[in-house]
């Protein structure tokens, strides 16, 4: 798979693997604490566990070569989102108390081993179709590893993304943009005051 | 290059996580935090396609479009879930049944 050309030699190789280090480390960091985020019983020990998720899968992305989403995850996902939710969490903090309760009536929630079962049979069938897809890849993919138009690390990626998204997205993104108004105007809005009768 | 497929199978295992949290957490932020994982995990697969389509950028450019998605809806189920525990003191989604008061 590792096809850079013109550039083989040992340092090159030691490079690799240590890409590889690397990546397998956040991989394995993430997944962990995913695991342990939905089995923990602590809300505000998991929502910290979600802090870490969201930093290693930016680390991720930083390998598939989207350092600007990388960036936009941690400034818009750490910085606002979980700080959102911890806010959330702690205006709401009642049911840390009572968070041992077991329910009877299962009306929204599954019982653990239900959504377990679920969740596992999800997690197959989402594998064998990634293995699928490993084995023979879509011809878009080697039409696109022939033409050599595969991102490179050595791309400046952030230029072609403005200019992309000034001129080919121009229309999802004002659409995004009106949405992301609102969406603030109707969050400001449900959790105003209430006016005095 | 990390191969397509490693991607890919650190993406479903983030998915299966969230799916989890949202079919057996008792706690409507949790549910939200599970919602977050599966998003998360898609953007994880946009990026890592979006690396072979070097001329359209495609993946990354829907990936930000994702990103801000998932922090409106985050601000909005927020608002909604302070309401709803101002209404009925609990975030736990069993415990609320009833659409009017």
């Amino acid at each position: 798979m590792d096809q850079i050309p013109g550039r083989k030699g040992g340092g090159q190789k030691e490079l690799m693997s240590m890409t590889a280090l690397l990546f397998y480390g956040f991989a394995t960091v993430a997944i962990a604490s995913a695991w342990l985020l939905v089995s923990i019983r602590n809300i505000a020990r998991s929502l910290f566990l979600f802090f870490i998720v969201l930093f290693s899968v930016a680390g991720l992305y930083v390998f598939a070569l989207a350092d600007f989403v990388a960036i936009t995850q941690i400034l818009v996902y750490v910085g606002g989102v979980l700080v959102l939710m911890l806010f959330a969490f702690m205006l709401s903090n009642k049911e840390l108390l009572k968070d041992l309760q077991v329910g009877v009536s299962h009306f929204f929630a599954l019982p653990a081993w239900q959504s377990a079962v679920i969740a596992a049979s999800f997690l197959a069938v989402l594998i064998y179709t990634s293995l699928q897809l490993g084995a023979e890849e879509p011809s878009w993919i080697s039409a696109s590893r022939e033409k050599d138009t595969v991102i490179m690390p050595t791309d400046q990626t952030i230029q072609h993304i403005g200019v992309q998204l000034m001129t080919r997205y121009l229309l999802p993104f004002e659409i995004v943009s009106v949405l992301l108004m609102a969406a603030l105007i109707g969050a400001a809005h449900l959790t105003r005051k209430e006016a005095k009768p | 290059m990390i191969p397509l497929t490693h991607f890919l199978i650190v993406g479903a295992c983030l998915f299966a996580a969230g799916l989890y949290a949202v079919l057996a957490r008792r706690n409507a932020i949790l549910v939200l935090v599970g919602i977050e994982l599966m998003i998360n995990a898609s953007i994880l697969n946009l990026v890592a396609f979006g690396r072979y389509d070097k001329t359209l950028y495609g993946g990354q450019v829907f990936a930000l479009f994702a990103i801000v998605l998932a922090a409106a809806a985050v601000a909005v189920a927020l608002a909604i879930i302070l309401n709803v525990y101002k209404f009925h003191k609990s975030v736990n989604p069993e415990d609320i049944k009833n659409l009017k008061d």
